[in-house]
């Protein structure tokens, strides 16, 4: 791992550590739980969408395998959640693996047609079959997570259980990123020709790299279920699946770390939305929830526009900028001097 | 200087293209260690038989057999591990990564770990990545490429490019390189040190196979040339029966 990727992981552990207490709100600490969900699921996407050069348009799907699993495992045949758990990622990885590879046997954006149909089809089932899913009745009763007996029942225990998770997930992310198969994945990024030629299986790793997306999706959607203790098809539609490819694309496509995040900025956004709406009302406008699409919309189309390698890469470059002036400012006060 | 034994053999190869005929047939024989070039007019075929051999494009009839193997519906990551290395005519290599990292990629096929022992004990992988990188290292050597390691791919000059392109394709261990116009785009110097090159890898028991316009430097290197046009084999031979064949200058000059 890189010295640089070492810093981030020191800073991200310090804010998880700092978060809590600073927001000291068991609200916002569940508004970040959820930001470590999505952090989870895009660290998968992340992988596919900036190492293999894939999208899909069905992450939320994955993420409703793993929670449906969770939730009817558990409560209907008594399983224990860990075990639940594993099932349904592996579920998700085999799902993956029959819709990944007639998509990603051909060269250009099947893949992401592939899965759209396949969210649909997923959140479909989910309304519809009542008798396996409870239809928009959903599941209830879905217990809670234990680890090594200590039962993750305060929004605070989860919060530090969900974003450990988000760590261990983002250093297995890293591992494979910096070893013969992410030079493999980013040789495919670069020219899938010359990968080829290289000897790489093109197919396989894309294949491979969805594959392995999905079990992050999957668990993500698990640790969802435990937390919430109840699930219905709402929050699993596609649009759920085009929002975690927002993230992912505002943060930035290149770096795992932009998936980090966007993640986490676009899942604090409706907070600050809904913060705002009430001095909006002070001056007259009325906002309303709904226009959240226009506003994620928006801010897409600017980084797009601004910034197209995302967020992150935006964030190190005026870092630098920054670092620059006050180097030149400190030079500067030295000449002044001589 | 030719081997008798052939280690590539094109029989009867045909590509259609829609209605154009690229390839009519062509036959061909590729002894071992030689450096053969194929020359010939623009779109007279010869970086679609490169493209056949490697499995880029499938031919439409005929037969390549490479060592005893047929070769025709082989994907190109196999044909890589058979040992076939190649080129592009338009230099691809991955721009973002390093140097080394390109040569790295080369070592693929020679390579094992897979993704859930990366991830998940990249300690075990950690010789194996250092044996990657030392081999990766002393191919870049070879073709004099070694002062780059560290400098992404994509500022290279072309003519450096080029060269690294060649280390990543001799990094699969090839027995047969096939070099897709590897002096386009290079000034006189570097020609010659690609033609340098391209001794120094026969000399490594490595049979060459090149498409190339420079006929300075292809008389200078090639054991056998072969002259296409409109898809067919016209003459094959040395570079001086080549030379003086009336239809190759016919092909030539346009008669």
């Amino acid at each position: 791992m890189a010295a640089r990727d070492i810093i981030g992981f020191c800073i991200l552990i310090a804010l998880v550590l700092v978060m809590p207490h600073a927001v000291g709100n068991d609200y916002y600490i569940g508004v970040l739980i959820f930001a470590a969900f999505n952090c989870l699921a895009c660290i998968g996407l992340s992988l596919l969408m900036g190492y293999a050069g894939q999208i899909s348009l069905g992450h939320g799907a994955f993420i409703a395998i793993g929670a449906y699993a969770s939730g009817l495992l558990t409560t209907e045949l008594g399983w224990s959640p860990w075990t639940a758990m594993a099932a349904g990622a592996f579920a998700a990885m085999g799902i993956a693996f029959i819709v990944g590879i007639p998509a990603l046997r051909l060269k250009g954006h099947y893949l992401a047609m592939a899965t759209l149909g396949f969210a649909s089809i997923i959140h479909i089932v989910a309304v519809a079959a009542t008798d396996i899913t409870g239809g928009p009745a959903g599941v209830l009763n879905i217990p809670r997570l234990s680890l090594f007996g200590y039962r993750l029942d305060s929004d605070t225990r989860y919060y530090y259980f969900a974003w450990t998770a988000v760590v261990i997930g983002l250093y297995l992310a890293f591992n494979l990123i910096h070893s013969r198969v992410g030079r493999g994945l980013r040789a495919i990024h670069g020219s899938e020709d010359a990968a080829g030629a290289a000897g790489i299986n093109t197919a396989a790793y894309k294949v491979q790299v969805f594959v392995v997306s999905a079990a992050y999706a999957s668990v993500s959607g698990s640790l969802y279920a435990y937390y919430v203790n109840y699930i219905d098809p709402g929050p699993f539609d596609v649009m759920h699946s085009v929002l975690l490819v927002t993230m992912v694309a505002v943060g930035g496509l290149h770096h795992v770390w932009g998936a980090v995040v966007g993640a986490v900025l676009l899942s604090l956004l409706p907070e600050v939305l809904s913060f705002t709406a009430g001095y909006l009302q002070v001056i007259g406008i009325q906002y309303r929830p709904d226009y959240d699409i226009l506003v994620y919309g928006g801010i897409l189309l600017v980084i797009m526009l601004f910034l197209p390698e995302g967020l992150f890469a935006g964030m190190i470059a005026g870092g630098k900028s920054v670092w620059n002036l006050v180097k030149r400012v400190i030079r500067g006060k030295q000449v002044v001097r001589e | 200087m030719s081997g008798n034994n052939s280690i590539l053999q094109l029989d009867g190869l045909r590509k259609v293209f829609g209605g154009v005929v690229a390839l009519d047939g062509l036959c061909l024989s590729v002894g071992e260690n030689t450096i053969t070039s194929v020359i010939g007019p623009n779109g007279a075929g010869k970086t679609t038989v490169f493209n056949l051999i490697t499995g880029y494009l499938a031919p439409s009839s005929g037969a390549m057999i490479y060592k005893n193997t047929r070769l025709q519906g082989t994907k190109p990551h196999k044909i890589a591990l058979l040992g076939i290395g190649r080129t592009f005519q338009n230099v691809r290599t991955f721009p973002d990564m390093t140097v080394l990292e390109n040569v790295m990629v080369g070592r693929h096929a020679r390579s094992r770990a897979g993704v859930t022992v990366s991830a998940l004990l990249p300690a075990f992988l950690r010789p194996e990545e250092k044996r990657i990188q030392a081999e990766a290292g002393s191919w870049l050597d070879f073709v004099g490429l070694a002062d780059a390691a560290d400098m992404p791919a994509g500022s290279l000059p072309l003519g450096k490019q080029r060269m690294l392109e060649v280390a990543r394709a001799l990094a699969i261990e090839p027995d047969l390189l096939l070099l897709d116009e590897p002096a386009s785009g290079l000034n006189s110097r570097e020609t010659i040190a690609m033609g340098d090159l391209i001794h120094r890898i026969r000399e490594n028991r490595i049979t060459v196979m090149l498409v190339e316009h420079d006929m300075e430097l292809v008389m200078e290197v090639s054991d056998r040339v072969a002259v296409m046009n409109f898809g067919r084999l016209v003459a094959e031979g040395t570079p001086r029966e080549v030379q003086e064949d009336p239809e190759v200058i016919a092909a030539y000059l346009g008669e």
